[in-house]
């Protein structure tokens, strides 16, 4: 074991050799655990909430578009829709998403080592992001923000109540809360790099660590560097509405533009703390099942950093038409491009992974492949608006939320659900219905396609952003989006069904279902408290995709046909009767 | 040209028949500024079409040549350092040149041409007021002429507003405290849009503005009109032109249709306006105040300076209007029921 050694604070008994599932029982051995597995359990289900909530809002905003004129709802309820949309699915859903919750289950497992560096720091960041939630459920119950997800000064922060000309809704308790958040995701990258750095097992050298490590260990670097800027800049508007502090109000003498910058300053830079994480799980899925290791190893680590470096020197993208002087604009729009780069080297090396592997379309790889077709749609699309005379047209128009939306859900959501599915059986111990698995991605493929392919050409054709009402010319495109939105739903229903129809009756899962060669399917599924059994602490003697130096017991375990691993999930001994046969 | 037809313009336009969309993807291209940002535009499309079919067909083509089989391995990954660096130069130089084209034509259109006419805009919640160098003040609508060169100087009384016209492909924030430009000459004659591209709070997707791009020969008689009613007798009635006037000011987006204090459904962001001429008011702080002409005047040009009961503050930009103008809207909300 590495130098480090934590000693979680169970105060009964527990027995390192059964699941982390079973190892202490009761509600309060939940709350107070120090394990990360529990604690990114009660993180996944936190973003899971979270993501269903977001959802009924986007679903109510495509509702309210279906016909222009009032649909549903009036311009001030469909104005709070979209900003919670907006704030939940950003500050409760994706920021946590993989990285608090996958990677906390996974990235100790795949370092071979028994907890994360800071366990009480770990469950700290569980209750900080918690507290945070609350006052964001406080504002929703005081009727919401109607500011967007971006508070833009001095609408946020000019308080009607004091005489301003701003929002009247409740932004005060809603910037608390991400500012609240921040410092949850703070904790998560601190103790992700401390991790990383002190608790590998013996013979895992930087070169073995996996993809979706290193993406992390690129995503904490943004979490620590960039969130605090987005404290200030929330603190900094806070004291605005509450104190009459003038910093981005001109009628206080303050700077408008001012606010943007700052919160790019941050919110860029969350853009790859959404997207990095995701490209890992991706790199994760694809060597599974391809079966081999990712081409360009370290190419592919390195532009998790490079984008990590790179995010934050693009945030003036986000203020092309705002004010900025034409040099500066020059600097923004060449320097966004350099994005490209990284991420197409990323994109690449994927297809060539693909090149003589051995693949197998089970639902996680679907989830993949889904990636890689639609964030190519998302990176590509990012060009347009990085080229300047294009983004004036384009800038806040139907073309840009169709663009975050191919990188956000058609990226990171695709890394998240397929992360679910590859991961599942680790962390619950069951296996899921693999039929319903391929009806659900194929309701949310095509679902997502639909709803917002149909808002590229929208946003083309000039409709802006934000609109409660629009043009009756605009009603078609709308309405295929807003149908798209229904078989979106409908996929993600199917999927929620799916899983917990497996957490009540799914059948145990054998402990390498995939047949992966990477470290977390070497241990038993689900985990044990100390994620390996007291004895079997891993010394690494091969990489975590060398598929040519595993041998058949490390990842045959469980299934009928080796080479088909997932068509019947039988357990290991009616397979080494069938090995007789087939040889 | 006649005075009828110009009459027309103002209030009926002739409506120029709209030029053709310059692509299933691009509204017409109706300035100088279009025509650069399409070619881009089509450029970049063009571009990201390729990539992403030769990106999916070799995923896809992969997918089904390496599909798994029985007792097929699959072949240990190499080192590739030379392709490595193919696919990291390639698109260096891919994006080199998207830099460079977007950049130039984005430049070009930010300058402005020699002696250009500069029409103020101010943008307000919830709506867009120009005015033209004589100083006539226009709500909700901006008629050029084709073939001038105009700088837009804009600004904004409140929150920040985006001025945003897809047929001139040209946007730009007006921002609370400083002025912003946007210069273009129109080339097309036709009906444009004006969009508020930044949300900017209830009505946002309201304040909109139409631009009517006429000849040169139209548009001196639409000079002629400006800041005077334009119509038949009956069209220009104190009553009819005040309610014309109320529509234009985009009056509605607070006060509710005909200001009966509806929105939507719901309660209007500004008080009621039908049937209070005459009644008396409960103010915020002071007295009641008696709803006259004196009082309706004031709360137009000063809105801050009573506050009807109910109200802690005034949203309500101040409006500058001539005297018959005030006359016109006065006598049109005594109408009111």
């Amino acid at each position: 074991m590495a130098a480090i050694t934590t000693t979680p604070g169970h105060h009964e008994e527990v027995d390192p050799n059964v699941s982390y599932l079973k190892s202490s029982k009761g509600l309060m051995s939940w709350l107070v655990t120090l394990d990360h597995k529990r604690i990114g359990v009660m993180y996944l289900i936190s973003v899971s909430v979270a993501f269903a909530l977001g959802g009924i809002f986007a679903l109510l905003v495509r509702l309210e578009l279906f016909t222009h004129g009032r649909t549903i709802m009036d311009a001030d309820t469909y104005n709070r829709m979209f900003s919670l949309h907006g704030v939940v699915m950003v500050f409760l859903f994706i920021i946590p998403s993989i990285p608090a919750a996958m990677g906390n289950i996974i990235l100790p497992i795949q370092l071979g080592a028994k907890d994360v560096a800071f366990p009480r720091l770990n469950l700290l960041s569980l209750y900080v992001y918690i507290f945070g939630a609350c006052f964001g459920v406080y504002s929703m119950i005081n009727g919401g923000v109607d500011t967007g997800w971006t508070f833009y000064t001095p609408y946020s922060s000019s308080d009607p109540a004091h005489g301003g000309v701003g929002s009247p809704s409740a932004v005060l308790p809603m910037t608390l809360a991400a500012f609240i958040m921040g410092f949850s995701s703070i904790l998560t990258g601190v103790n992700f790099i401390a991790t990383i750095h002190k608790m590998r097992a013996p013979g895992m050298s930087w070169r073995r660590i996996t993809l979706f490590t290193w993406s992390l260990y690129a995503t904490s670097i943004i979490q620590i560097l960039a969130t605090p800027v987005l404290a200030i800049t929330l603190l900094l508007l806070t004291m605005e509405r509450f104190l009459g502090l003038g910093i981005f109000d001109p009628r206080l003498g303050g700077d408008p533009v001012l606010f943007q910058h700052f919160f790019w300053f941050y919110s860029h830079p969350a853009v790859y703390i959404m997207i990095v994480p995701a490209m890992g799980v991706v790199s994760e899925l694809i060597s599974t099942f391809a079966r081999r290791e990712v081409v360009g190893y370290m190419a592919i680590a390195m532009s998790s950093l490079g984008l990590a470096l790179l995010g934050f020197l693009v945030w003036g993208h986000h203020l092309f038409v705002a004010g900025m002087s034409e040099y500066a604009t020059m600097v923004f729009s060449a320097l966004t491009f350099l994005v490209a780069i990284p991420s197409g080297v990323k994109v690449f090396n994927w297809v060539a992974t693909l090149y003589k592997g051995s693949i197998s379309l089970q639902s996680p790889m679907l989830w993949a492949l889904s990636f890689l077709f639609l964030f190519t749609i998302g990176g590509l699309t990012g060009l347009f608006l990085g080229m300047l005379a294009v983004d004036v047209h384009l800038h806040d128009t139907y073309f840009v939320v169709a663009h975050f939306h191919y990188v956000m859900v058609g990226g990171t959501v695709m890394g998240f659900v397929g992360g679910l599915h590859y991961w599942w059986p680790k962390f619950t111990g069951k296996l899921y219905d693999e039929s319903w698995a391929r009806v659900g991605w194929f309701f949310v493929f095509i679902g997502f396609n639909v709803t917002f392919l149909a808002q590229f050409v929208l946003g083309s054709r000039g409709m802006p952003r934000r609109y409660y009402d629009y043009l009756p010319q605009f009603e078609q495109l709308h309405q295929v989006s807003t149908i798209g939105s229904w078989i979106l739903g409908v996929g993600f229903t199917i999927l929620g069904i799916m899983f917990i129809r497996s957490l009540l009756g799914g059948k145990p899962s054998p402990r390498n279902p995939w047949g992966s060669a990477a470290l977390e399917w070497m241990t038993p599924t689900p985990p044990p408290l100390y994620n390996f059994l007291p004895g079997k602490e891993p010394v690494l003697t091969r990489g975590q995709y060398d598929y040519h130096l595993a041998t058949d017991d490390e990842l045959y375990d469980g299934y009928d046909d080796p080479m088909f691993p997932g068509r019947d999930q039988e357990p290991r001994n009616k397979a080494k009767a069938a090995e007789g046969k087939a040889h | 040209m006649s005075t009828t037809m110009a009459t027309e313009l103002f209030f009926a336009p002739p409506a120029p028949p709209p030029p053709p969309p310059a692509s299933w993807q691009l509204p017409p291209a109706m300035s100088d500024t279009a025509p650069p940002v399409d070619g881009v535009y089509n450029f970049i499309f063009w571009f990201s079409v390729v990539f992403t079919v030769v990106i999916t067909v070799l995923m896809l083509y992969f997918v089904v040549k390496y599909k798994r089989k029985p007792g097929v391995r699959p072949e240990p990954t190499g080192h590739f350092n030379r392709l490595e660096i193919f696919w990291t130069v390639t698109p260096s130089i891919f994006i080199g040149v998207l830099f460079h084209v977007g950049y130039s034509s984005y430049i070009k259109n930010a300058t402005a041409a020699e002696g250009a006419t500069e029409i103020r805009v101010r943008a307000k919640k919830w709506s867009w007021e120009f005015e033209y160098p004589s100083g006539d003040r226009v709500p909700s609508e901006l008629v050029l002429e084709q073939g001038r060169a105009y700088k837009m100087i804009l600004s904004s009384d409140d929150v920040l507003h985006s001025f945003f016209i897809p047929e001139f492909r040209l946007k730009r924030d007006a921002v609370p405290g400083q002025y912003s430009f946007i210069q273009f000459t129109p080339t097309v004659t036709g009906p444009a849009q004006v969009f508020c591209a930044e949300f900017c709070g209830t009505s946002h997707s309201g304040m909109l503005a139409s631009v009517k791009v006429v000849t040169p020969a139209e548009y001196k008689e639409f000079e002629k009109t400006l800041g005077k009613c334009v119509g038949t007798p009956e069209e220009c009635t104190p009553t009819k032109y005040g309610e014309t006037l109320f529509v234009k000011n985009a009056c509605a987006t607070c006060h509710g249709t005909g200001g009966n204090g509806m929105l939507g459904g719901s309660k209007s962001p500004g008080p009621k306006l039908a049937g209070i001429y005459n009644t008396m008011q409960p103010m915020a702080t002071g007295p009641e105040v008696k709803a006259d002409e004196n009082y309706i005047r004031e709360s137009i040009l000063r809105p801050n300076a009573k506050i009807v009961a109910g109200y802690t503050t005034v949203q309500m930009p101040a409006f500058v209007m001539k005297d018959d103008q005030l006359d016109a809207v006065i006598a049109y909300l005594k109408t009111l029921k």
